[in-house]
């Protein structure tokens, strides 16, 4: 670590591990009211539990971003972040939030639209920790040396505190309403988030490897612009079905294909840059992950998005358990493998000491990626079927769940070996031990 | 790629590409916007009740069980057009007491069945959401969803 102000970061990630935890055990419950669903209908209906399921992850997400951005600013500055005061206000601000919002949940206190369920005042609290967030790190960015990884890192903070905005806007109209929500929900995770993610991954390659930065920067431009090229009128395939013009049904097939591209360009970008690079970092966890966000990513989001993108396709897939297989393998991949990539690489640093518990660490990745690969293989079999028999021949709802209970009770297990993983990871990043339980490198001979 | 795609043009293509297609998105969004105000929403329909149905749908969270026009939680089924699914088109006195009756009867406590909570929502709540679900299955879906199942 070489600046002081970068140890904001750590109680950042602290936080994010927490909600990580709380996502992970609500997925797992949500995942068993699926096998047994009188499991707590009365105390804590699917609904809220689905809610705090996916809010927290958002949550945890974006503090890991936080996190990471006012671990990576310094050193790409070369100078403290500005005011370190702030940084830790607006925390705060954000715990509070956050804690607020799960409590108001679980009694039932919400907005109620997917995802932007959070009471009004927990709104506008991400709205204040946001502008403290971009002044602070703005103003760093502004006095200190600027760098290709930092512009893109702030360009994507900035958008998504920018397109956070339409939330606040529910008109009546159900078809107005879902066409805004898109531009948060969508312009998010496929745009503005995939240039954070794009900038992290550099940033990461640029330490593990040792590729000359210009080689690194020049990769960076291409893949944000191919995600925002793709990305932006990629929104159109939200926009088939919900009371919008004929006319996204081809601009968000053609442009949604293309989507694929920023996700492959990754991969190819942070295997052509380990080839490359010639040096041997010790954190090979570190590079672990961020090598696994790159592939994940490219399946989860890439491969598995283009599966049910066409309109074509979209017409009978549109709402089956095939979005659920394509969401959770798309989100593990890009944004939870990217955030723990980064807190395996900072973690050492933020604690002065060099890479520990490594191999710990690499059995969470097998064990998470393993399990996040299952699950979405058997929902996307039981997407299949149920496209089948609900879209195709017309059974209705409830007879065809009844008829892929075997799916849920294997996704079921998968999740399991998920929350493992994630429990696992959490022991090899937060309890740092004198000696390695495996140690990454075979003992010299005597 | 070498010599062509130096770093400043690659910054050049993203920033000019990126402003370029932002200006497309949002140019179609605002042609969309009114298409849902003129063509494909009964905007003019949009009753006080219809817009107090809504909060209904979102004071309890039906949305993080079941999906409206194919978007929420895949849990329940889907909304968008259950008006038709109870016959509204055709009897839609018998289709109001039916969804009314069924919201009422919550939950059913069958074993091994997904229950939906009771929200014990009021007379006027009641007939609010159907309102809205009868608004909502007339917007103009390019003909989704593919049959009556949802």
């Amino acid at each position: 670590m070489k600046y002081q102000s970068q140890k904001i970061a750590l109680y950042y990630f602290l936080a994010a591990l927490i909600l990580f935890a709380l996502q992970v055990t609500m997925g797992l419950v949500a995942g068993w009211v699926y096998v047994d669903p009188g499991f707590l209908s009365e105390t804590l209906p699917f609904n809220i539990l689905r809610m705090i399921h996916t809010n927290s992850l958002i949550v945890w997400l974006i503090l890991g971003f936080f996190g990471a951005a006012y671990f990576l600013i310094p050193e790409e500055a070369e100078r403290e972040i500005h005011s370190p005061m702030l940084a830790y206000v607006q925390l705060a601000i954000l715990l509070v939030g956050a804690l607020g919002a799960v409590i108001g949940y679980v009694f039932g206190i919400h907005e109620g639209r997917e995802f932007l369920e959070q009471p009004l005042w927990v709104k506008l609290g991400i709205i204040v920790a946001a502008l403290i967030f971009l002044f602070n790190v703005t103003m760093t960015f502004l006095k200190g040396r600027k760098t290709a990884i930092t512009n893109i890192l702030l360009l994507g903070l900035w958008g998504l505190a920018i397109f956070f905005l339409f939330s606040l806007y529910n008109p009546s109209n159900l078809s107005l309403d879902k066409m805004y929500w898109w531009y948060v929900v969508h312009i998010w995770v496929e745009g503005v988030w995939e240039l954070i993610m794009a900038s992290i991954l550099a940033y990461l390659m640029l330490k593990l490897t040792g590729v000359d930065r210009e080689v690194i920067e020049k990769w960076l431009y291409v893949i944000v612009a191919t995600a925002l090229f793709s990305g932006l009128l990629g929104t159109g395939h939200h926009y088939y079905w919900i009371g919008t013009p004929g006319y996204w049904q081809w601009i968000g097939s053609i442009f949604s294909s293309l989507e694929v591209v920023p996700f492959f360009a990754m991969v190819l970008f942070t295997f052509a840059m380990v080839w490359k690079g010639r040096r041997d970092h010790p954190n090979k966890a570190a590079l672990l992950w961020a090598l696994g966000c790159a592939v994940v990513a490219f399946f989860g989001a890439g491969v598995w998005g283009f599966l049910h993108t066409l309109h074509g396709v979209n017409f009978y897939t549109h709402g089956t358990q095939i979005t659920p297989a394509h969401g959770h393998l798309a989100f593990f991949g890009a944004y939870v493998s990217l955030n723990l990539a980064i807190m395996t690489y900072a973690f050492p640093m933020l604690r002065n000491r060099d890479p520990y518990n490594q191999v710990l660490n690499m059995v969470s990745f097998w064990l998470m990626t393993g399990g996040m690969a299952f699950m979405t293989f058997t929902l996307t079999f039981a997407g299949v079927v149920q496209t089948h028999l609900q879209r195709v021949l017309g059974e209705n709802f409830m007879d065809v769940q009844e008829q892929l209970q075997i799916f849920y009770l294997m996704r079921f297990g998968s999740g399991l070996a998920v929350v493992l993983g994630a429990l696992l990871f959490l022991y090899a990043i937060l309890v740092p031990r004198e000696r390695e339980v495996i140690s990454p490198i075979a003992a010299p001979a005597e | 790629m070498h010599d062509f795609m130096t770093k400043s043009r690659a910054r050049n293509i993203f920033y000019g590409g990126s402003f370029a297609f932002l200006a497309i998105f949002v140019g179609l969004t605002v042609h969309s916007h009114l298409y849902i105000l003129e063509t494909s929403t009964d905007h003019e329909g949009l009753t006080e009740a219809v817009a107090r149905g809504k909060h209904v749908w979102e004071k309890h969270a039906c949305i993080n069980c079941h999906t409206i026009l194919g978007e929420g939680a895949y849990f329940a089924p889907e909304l968008g057009n259950v008006w038709q699914r109870y016959g509204g088109l055709d009897d839609p006195e018998g289709a109001r007491d039916a969804l009314k009756l069924w919201m009422q009867s919550q939950p059913t406590g069958i074993e091994g069945r997904r229950q939906m909570p009771n929200f014990n929502l009021n007379d006027q709540e009641l007939n609010d959401l159907v309102d809205f679900f009868e608004w909502v299955s007339r917007i103009k879906t390019q003909g989704w969803p593919p049959n009556e199942a949802g």
